[in-house]
């Protein structure tokens, strides 16, 4: 075995350009299977934890996944309201801790407009439990206070202390402007890769208070209320488009549910975000396997490059092979002279290719996270990744027999002279 | 019976009815009723290219099968060993010098002499002193300055390559050299030079040298001179 590895390390050494290349060829497919999953797990664990800390949400009743996509993922509307009155109720369940109220509707230049408390920013956790930050600025507190996420802030340019109007309506194109009751920028959000970035919030009171002259989706015509005359009108929310909540203990989250459900009022629902989430995932993993499916065909292309090079040097290696045997190697040796060498090209190809993804997500990792909210975290390879690994070491031994048999059988054919 | 048998014991080289075919050729290639070389002999075997010089030292070596018949090389029968145990006998006890090419190309001269030990202990256990050393000693006395040891073997002229292989073959004592035309690339006059040195290394190494060629001229300082086509019968024996 020891003769084998010094006549391959020294055979490789010979061929150093063929065979880095080839090795590079197969870092490259290796670093995109292993990037591919990495982003797929990062991505997946981030899309899990776009929201967390939050036991429940509530909403009027409809389905589950489309309650999480309204209500978290701004995408679609919501069904029926839930009323302010119900919203009182659970909020006095015993059992639970925290409630904060979301009310949708409304847009500001294709970003959602979130109406809710300023306890939004306290509750609302994502990530492992990362809270929001302020990247500037303050909560809002006055009527027509707003906060932005970080993606309008930066999509728009705005900075603290500019004003904004908000349209009716969550279109591209927003048919009526509330352009008579401004509201300030007070404070910009950090980046957090959830749809917080994309959202504009405001109070439950603003979003009252902007409709207190409109029925029905347009402008009451011929009234027109003062801002200074609002504070005679109960700025109360009547309804809400769902509610997080928060228990004090996540024993009770099957119980909270079940009141939730069953509420005798008004048909509401209350579903777990996480389990929803993995619901929901389920539907667009496709995607991540066909990106994963891409990538390993990328590496068995890779892999056959290194079958044609190394088969290519065949036959220039037939006389040597055939002085090998000639000193005494058995066709065995002459088996294993190949079949090492391509096994320690791929070996180092997946090492390499492991080295470039690690510190790809060293460098890359933080820009990609502030700048797409992409994860892209450093560390030993995961489970999955090691099975990836072993997946391509198994194909890369089972390539480098191909070779492995092609010279067995030519020692076999020449004996210690070469015939052509 | 017993006779028989001290003779091949006595024998390098014992051969008796032996055929070979190549796989696919059509038609039997060598066909050797009987052909003995005795231990310590220094054989010049001449035979035109193509006449199955090649192919007999193959099988000799034990690095093909015969079709039928005896082989026995140094009182020990090929057939009696498996591929792999003769393999590990022709390590062992069989050096090897041939035409040109004789270097693996990526291993330094050393390396290259030192190659028969990697794959043979018994080879390593007949040195007195350590491999390395024996093989400076060997290029020493076949006139390759030290210098050039640590040089690949593709850096080397011809004439320097053959006697690394001289070296490589000797190294070891091995009871058997074969030589297939390791002159052919060499001009006239280095021919001589290296049939002096590879003949007095076999002396001293007390090895039985069985030397191939189709060059007349190079057979004056064997013992014995062979034709093989005075011991290969194809063709001229009776069908059946």
């Amino acid at each position: 075995m020891s003769v084998l590895l010094h006549l391959t390390l020294r055979s490789i050494a010979n061929r150093r350009l063929t065979v880095s290349l080839t090795a590079l060829a197969i870092a490259l497919a290796v670093a995109m299977l292993l990037g591919v999953e990495r982003l797929r797990h990062d991505a997946r664990e981030g899309f899990a934890q776009t929201i967390s800390g939050t036991d429940l949400i509530v909403g009027a009743r409809s389905g589950a996944v489309q309650l999480l996509l309204y209500s978290v993922f701004h995408i679609g509307d919501a069904t029926n309201n839930v009323s302010w009155h119900s919203i009182e109720a659970i909020a006095e369940h015993p059992q639970v801790e925290w409630l904060v109220p979301i009310s949708l509707g409304d847009s500001h230049r294709g970003f959602r407009v979130v109406g809710t408390s300023a306890e939004f920013f306290e509750r609302y956790r994502y990530g492992r439990g990362r809270e929001i930050g302020f990247a500037e600025g303050r909560p809002f507190s006055d009527l027509f206070d707003t906060v932005v996420g970080a993606e309008v802030a930066a999509r728009f340019g705005y900075r603290v202390g500019q004003s904004i109007v908000v349209s009716h309506g969550a279109g591209e194109v927003a048919f009526a402007d509330h352009d008579d009751r401004p509201f300030t920028i007070v404070g910009i959000l950090e980046r957090t890769g959830t749809p917080v970035d994309r959202s504009v919030f405001v109070s439950l009171e603003a979003i009252e208070a902007i409709h207190v002259d409109w029925v029905g989706g347009a402008r009451i015509p011929g009234v027109s209320i003062p801002t200074e005359q609002l504070h005679r009108f109960d700025l109360r929310p009547k309804a809400v488009t769902a509610a997080l909540v928060g228990l004090n203990s996540r024993v009770a989250v099957f119980r909270v549910q079940r009141f939730v459900n069953t509420y005798p009022d008004e048909p509401l629902m209350a579903i777990l975000p996480g389990a929803t989430l993995q619901q929901l995932w389920s539907v667009i993993g496709v995607v991540e396997r066909a990106l994963l499916a891409v990538s390993a065909i990328v590496v068995l292309v890779g892999l056959a490059g290194l079958v044609a090079v190394v088969i290519a040097s065949l036959g220039e290696r037939r006389r040597e092979l055939a002085i090998l045997r000639a000193m005494g190697a058995s066709p065995a040796h002459v088996f294993g002279l190949l079949a090492l060498e391509s096994a320690l090209i791929s070996l180092i190809g997946c090492g390499v290719g492991f080295a470039m993804v690690q510190s790809g997500a060293l460098l890359v990792g933080p820009w990609l996270e502030a700048r797409h909210g992409l994860l892209l975290s450093a560390g030993w390879p995961s489970h999955g990744e090691w099975m990836l690994l072993g997946a391509v070491m198994s194909a890369a031994f089972v390539a480098s027999l191909v070779p492995g048999f092609r010279a067995y059988r030519y020692s076999l054919a020449d004996g210690m002279s070469v015939r052509i | 019976m017993d006779d028989d048998t001290n003779t091949r014991e006595a024998s390098a080289i014992a051969i008796a009815d032996l055929t070979f075919a190549w796989p696919g050729a059509g038609g039997v290639c060598l066909d050797v009723p009987d052909f003995k070389v005795s231990r310590g002999e220094r054989v010049f075997m001449h035979g035109p290219s193509g006449s199955g010089k090649s192919t007999l030292l193959s099988l000799v070596a034990g690095v093909l099968e015969p079709g039928a018949g005896r082989i026995v090389v140094l009182g020990q029968d090929l057939a009696a060993l498996s591929a792999r145990a003769r393999d590990r006998y022709r390590a062992a006890n069989v050096g090897f010098v041939f035409q040109m090419f004789n270097l693996v190309p990526y291993l330094t001269a050393l390396d290259n002499i030192l190659l028969p030990c990697r794959f043979s202990c018994e080879r390593v256990s007949r040195l007195e002193v350590p491999a390395p050393a024996e093989a400076r000693r060997l290029a020493e006395r076949l006139d390759l300055e030290a210098g050039l040891l640590d040089r690949p073997a593709s850096e080397l002229s011809v004439g320097q390559q053959q006697r690394v292989a001289a070296a490589r073959a000797l190294i070891g004592r091995p009871g058997l050299v074969i030589a297939d035309e390791p002159t052919s690339a060499l001009d006239a006059d280095r021919q001589q030079r290296f049939l002096d040195l590879l003949l007095a290394e076999c002396d001293a190494a007390g090895a039985t040298l069985l030397f191939v060629s189709h060059d007349h001229r190079l057979s004056r300082r064997f013992e014995r001179l062979v034709e093989l086509r005075d011991i290969n019968h194809v063709g001229r024996r009776a069908p059946g």
